[in-house]
């Protein structure tokens, strides 16, 4: 039942109209004001991540700079700031997409987790080189919360890929 | 379209590799970065496509408002009684301050007129709630439930019923965002109340404020209100902003000084946004100075 390289399983092609819904409805989560409450997730950084490993040839660094814009106008952030960590996210997505495949979703969520923290390493130092207070280390807690999602947003975003075309008994798909 | 870290083959190659195209987006990325942060110049550009993400903000707004009507909904009636009657007390006062303070102004306006003197500064207020911390963890900063369309313009004074929180920095249609005091970034020109002395009040961050540039001589002693001094045409002068809590006198040439703010910045909802009805006088121009002249050779 895994759906990694490894697996027998042949998954539906995604469609294209479901990877953008699915990160609209990210934008969405991610513009919920929780204020300074520590650890919550980026939700736009995950479902970015998740599109540019599966399907690195629609969902790319084009999406993770009009993404990042939103999310920065939504946040009143730095115009740029979330655009340049998540087009340089979507890149390393991109680039370790084929590897790790190969690996089950707890495995792929370690992978995951430097990438996140990159993204917020990113976005912190663009903030402190133009003259921000440090946010304090419990910002980091986001990536780890993200990372732990991972598994579970897996799961909810390849659902659409698991339908038969047409049931079938004789066809094992 | 080739995939980063996976080259295809020359025949098959379309459009820029991705590391050009990284290393274009990129550097887009830093320079909105360096003309936002620096120049200010896309307040524009963040103001219209703020429309576009505007309902869905909205509609992502809604759980959390439903979570904070709902703790209202369940307070108990006890509290209700008990907030009554201390409102009723608090009305009693104000109404009594308040007969006494339409005399003053009556008094003052007419002595105004006597010595010649223009007009005091008309205001005009609005009253708003705070909704939520902004979600940018990087300043100080708060978003209120008035926009422009209720007349909220950026660079009104919002206080409360002790002192001044900060000031209104950016607009949206129904929403704004007001900067707290104790943002890094945020200046106000003070005076010291008990002798008019004035400086620059900064944030200095925990909650803290920093009387900046104060020489180490000057008369600010510990427990002495700071007032807003109105010299920078913005805010309205005299509204109390913070208490000096601690001064340090043996740094170099200014001294160290430590306030707290009055208004209890970060845990306050009710506030009122108070701002000029009319634009400051211009500033008077300095005269060009005459071309010295030559002297003659005697």
């Amino acid at each position: 039942m895994q759906p990694t390289h490894r697996s027998s399983r042949i998954l539906l092609p995604a469609k294209t109209w479901f990877a953008w819904l699915s990160l609209l409805v990210a934008l969405g989560l991610s513009y919920i004001p929780t204020g300074l409450t520590p650890g919550v997730p980026d939700w736009v950084a995950l479902v970015l991540a998740f599109w540019s490993i599966r399907e690195p040839l629609r969902v790319g660094m084009g999406a993770g700079f009009l993404f990042g814009v939103l999310v920065d106008i939504g946040h009143g952030a730095a115009m740029g700031q979330h655009a340049l960590a998540y087009v340089v996210l979507c890149y390393l997505a991109t680039s370790v997409s084929r590897r790790v495949l190969w690996f089950g979703p707890t495995q792929q969520a370690l992978q995951m987790f430097p990438l996140l923290l990159l993204t917020q390493v990113i976005m912190v130092t663009v903030r402190l080189v133009a003259g921000a207070e440090f946010p304090g280390w419990w910002y980091f807690l986001s990536s780890l919360t993200s990372a732990a999602l991972w598994v579970p947003l897996n799961y909810l975003l390849l659902l659409p890929q698991y339908q038969p075309v047409d049931r079938d008994d004789n066809r094992p798909i | 379209m080739s995939l980063a870290g996976h080259p295809s083959p020359p025949i098959f190659k379309q459009g820029p590799t991705p590391l050009v195209r990284l290393a274009v987006l990129v550097s887009i990325c830093l320079a909105m970065l360096v003309a936002d942060l620096k120049f200010r110049y896309l307040e524009v550009v963040r103001q219209a496509l703020s429309v576009a993400t505007w309902p869905l903000q909205m509609a992502a707004a809604a759980p959390a408002d439903f979570v904070r009507n709902a703790a209202v909904y369940f307070a108990t009636l006890v509290e209700v009684q008990k907030d009554n009657s201390a409102l009723r007390g608090r009305e009693l006062e104000a109404a009594q301050r308040l007969l006494r303070f339409e005399q003053l102004e009556e008094e003052n306006r007419r002595l105004r007129g006597l010595l010649d003197m223009g007009a005091s500064v008309a205001t005009k207020s609005v009253a708003a709630e705070i909704l939520y911390d902004a979600p940018d963890p990087f300043d100080r900063k708060v978003i209120l439930n008035r926009g422009s369309q209720q007349g909220v313009e950026a660079g009104m004074a919002v206080v409360n019923e002790q002192g001044m929180l900060g000031q209104v920095t950016r607009v949206y249609p129904v929403q704004a965002e007001v900067t707290l005091l104790t943002d890094k970034d945020q200046a106000v020109p003070v005076q010291v109340a008990r002798n008019g002395l004035r400086g620059v009040l900064a944030g200095a961050g925990q909650g803290r404020l920093e009387l900046r540039f104060t020489l180490s001589g000057a008369d600010v002693r510990v427990g002495d209100r700071l007032v807003t001094s109105g010299l920078d045409g913005l805010f309205l002068a005299g509204l109390p902003v913070a208490d000096v809590v601690s001064v340090d006198r043996d740094a170099q040439t200014f001294a160290v000084i430590v306030c707290e703010p009055v208004a209890g910045v970060e845990r306050t909802t009710q506030v009122l946004l108070l701002g000029r009805a009319a634009p400051p006088p211009p500033r008077p121009v300095p005269e060009p100075e005459p071309e010295p002249r030559k002297g003659r050779k005697g």
